[in-house]
């Protein structure tokens, strides 16, 4: 048992591989077969590639705010690798590389932060919820989920993540209660990359550790190196069995670092240095996943090249497709407000569909073909 | 049928649609084992169990999140908030997620619970006990709002705000919770959400209320009509959507509007409700359209609550106003 293993208190924190990427910890190397492994470390690239790429974009005018992720993949591909495809996601908005593990395509990912609700709308049978913006909500939204899950027999168990600076909000602490308090299948891990947008982690709370929060709930909690993907695995593993068996919540501190900003919106150079990302950089997850893989001889440094360059055409090609992809409707746009619409709403979407066919047809038009000349510029 | 409070016929819409539905589950501060501070749901435990009628820790954002979370998940959740005036703690759940989690995965989860919460003033309660909150919720899109005048009522909106497949915020005016018994169905029936209720057909003024203030207004018309003044009362009963129709045909026909509600007046319903009137009837009307609200201050404490209430001296006053008006 690794969890009971390891004291937040104590600041004892759990790692399998080093920076480097050897094993550190052979007691605890999770057993994973060849398929998975290399589906990880795909899907870690993937959301690495897609992020810089994002950024990119974002840069040229052509994205909106998007909220980066590179840094903090291993924290979020090692737990979701250790889920059951019915297990529920609960994400925070940072969640890129664990939504896409989880179903989520990256083309529905594109498509939210280009600024498009459908993209929330996931497959059937993706259990995720879509990105939650407002800090800490998605704490009780778990809780529901898990208890749901626990009274109706489901055998799911819910991942919520939250960051750091999420960890001073009220909610944080009242969704960890409720799914204490009834024992309920959630795992809730904090991805504490050392900053709440400027606000270093030792400025939001006086707590040694954010793991050990989860003594007051009387729940476990353990802190884990967040940029080893095993480790990660390894102790979501633990919390779900433990969670499946009706053992209840735990508590997952995964100490990482957001390489880039919170947002684009934001200029990270203010509040921090240089020296200081670089000393991060050479704890790259992704970095120290791939010697583990060549080092076990599933993977070479060939097949790594030909997979930047196949996935950078992916990326590209998607989001050709997301840049070409339709606004949404005027239904989409009105009739998701009720299962059952009022007679009233459906009544002004059809005043304000009329009033863009007739009144204005012609300032409309005008419109479309700036849209035209828009994307022919780009 | 059987005689009830409309507290008790709240108890028995709950009891019914948990004993057709497994899914549906009850919970809040005290709504277990007590049965809640008001013991609404007196009984539910003993006869459900615990996994399905429990008592919570004091945690407004909790149970309101969490039963979003239920709702996504498969279950039924009918949650309390102990007092209208602790909503607030749970507030960003309401706002940000409640109405919003259909339109923002387009359709991919609905939020299928009811949210009940004691409302109003009236029962010498104290500070933050005794608020009309209805407009917070109604300025939200994605939620319905009901509250109901009467244990009929009462029963039949249980059933429809359990069985929709939105959210519905449930407000028990709490002043009337035991005011009166009224002869109920014991088998289920629906008293569909979007529809007003024409208390009483009338000629000179139309009058709109809900809640506690439908029985003030009843009193009120019956020291008119001596007065020979005709009133037809309409119980709004759905604050969203609302029956904008009911009260429009009946305006047109009677050519006065007259809003009651207890919240404060800047942006109370009365504001919508005279809106939409005189977008759909302004050519009708013979008097401005009026209301009578709670004033813009805070709810008093106990001892000078009564000059926040509309009582029926005041109502009575201002339908005269209204039926004497002369441009």
């Amino acid at each position: 048992m690794i969890i009971s293993k390891y004291d937040p208190l104590k600041q004892e924190q759990f790692q399998v591989l080093d920076s480097e990427g050897k094993v550190v910890n052979p007691e605890y190397e999770p057993n994973i077969d060849a398929k998975t492994l290399l589906h990880m470390y795909r899907t870690m690239m993937l959301a690495r590639v897609a992020d810089i790429k994002a950024l990119q974009y974002q840069r040229q005018g052509r994205m909106l705010t998007y909220a980066p992720v590179q840094g903090q993949e291993a924290a979020q591909v090692g737990p979701m690798a250790a889920l059951e495809k019915q297990d529920w996601l609960a994400p925070a908005f940072r969640e890129f590389a664990a939504m896409l593990y989880k179903g989520v395509t990256l083309e529905q990912l594109y498509l939210y932060w280009y600024g498009n609700e459908i993209g929330s709308k996931f497959d059937e049978g993706v259990n995720v919820l879509p990105v939650n913006i407002p800090i800490g909500s998605q704490i009780n939204h778990a809780s529901g989920l898990a208890y749901a899950s626990k009274v109706l027999n489901k055998n799911e168990v819910v991942v919520t993540y939250i960051g750091d600076g999420g960890t001073s909000h009220g909610e944080f602490y009242e969704g960890m209660n409720f799914a204490s308090v009834f024992n309920s299948p959630m795992i809730a891990i904090i991805q504490n990359n050392q900053y709440a947008i400027s606000t270093p982690r030792r400025k939001a709370t006086k707590a040694a550790t954010l793991a050990q929060k989860a003594v007051a709930f009387g729940i476990p909690g353990i802190q884990v190196d967040g940029n080893d993907v095993l480790a990660m695995y390894a102790v979501v593993k633990e919390a779900a069995e433990r969670a499946r068996k009706g053992e209840g919540p735990t508590l997952i501190e995964a100490y990482t670092y957001r390489i880039g900003p919170h947002t684009t919106s934001d200029d990270p150079t203010i509040y921090r240095k240089d020296e200081e990302v670089e000393e991060w950089r050479q704890k790259d997850p992704i970095k120290r996943f791939k010697a583990y893989l060549i080092g076990k001889k599933l993977w070479s440094k060939d097949q790594d090249a030909a997979l930047a360059t196949e996935l950078e055409t992916f990326v590209t090609e998607t989001f050709k497709r997301v840049e070409n992809s339709d606004n949404p409707s005027i239904d989409d746009v009105f009739d998701y407000t009720f299962v059952n619409n009022p007679v009233e709403l459906m009544e002004e979407k059809e005043k304000y569909k009329k009033y863009l066919k007739t009144t204005f047809l012609s300032s409309l038009k005008e419109t479309s073909k700036a849209n035209v000349a828009m994307k022919e510029d780009k | 049928m059987a005689e009830m409070t409309l507290l008790q016929a709240i108890n028995a819409a709950l009891a019914e649609q948990m004993r057709k539905d497994k899914t549906v589950v009850v919970f809040g501060e005290d709504a277990g084992f007590e049965g809640g501070v008001f013991r609404v749901t007196k009984g539910l435990q003993q006869e459900f169990g615990g996994d399905c009628v429990f008592d919570t820790p004091i945690s407004e954002a909790g149970i309101i999140g969490s039963a979003i979370g239920m709702a996504v998940n498969g279950l039924k959740p009918v949650a309390e908030m102990q007092f209208e005036g602790f909503m607030f703690n749970g507030f960003n759940q309401i706002a940000v997620h409640m109405g919003r989690m259909r339109n923002r995965s387009r359709g991919k989860y609905s939020v299928p619970m009811v949210l009940r919460m004691p409302w109003g003033g009236g029962i010498r309660a104290l500070e933050h006990h005794s608020e009309a909150v209805e407009s917070f919720i109604a300025h939200i899109p994605g939620i319905k709002i009901v509250i109901p005048s009467t244990p009929y009522d009462a029963k039949g909106l249980m059933a429809a705000a359990i069985q929709d497949p939105d959210p519905v915020v449930y407000f028990e005016p709490k002043k009337i919770y035991r005011a009166f018994k009224q002869e109920v169905p014991e088998t289920e029936y629906i008293v569909p959400i979007g529809k007003a209720k024409i208390v009483q057909p009338g000629e000179h003024v139309t009058v709109v209320a809900w809640g506690s203030m439908v029985r003030e207004v009843q009193t009120a018309i019956k020291s008119l009509e001596k007065d020979n003044i005709s009133v037809e009362l309409i119980d709004l009963r759905t604050i969203v959507p609302m029956d904008t129709e009911t009260i429009v045909n009946s305006v047109r026909k009677t050519g006065r509007l007259l809003v009651v509600h207890e919240a404060v007046r800047t942006l109370g319903f009365a504001s919508e409700i005279i809106t939409r009137v005189t977008e759909n009837a302004f050519l009708n009307l013979e008097a401005p359209p009026a209301r009578l609200t709670g004033f813009d201050i805070a709810v008093p404490l106990p001892r000078g609550e009564h000059h926040q209430m509309p009582d029926p001296k005041r109502i009575a006053h201002e339908i005269k106003k209204l039926v004497n008006y002369k441009v």
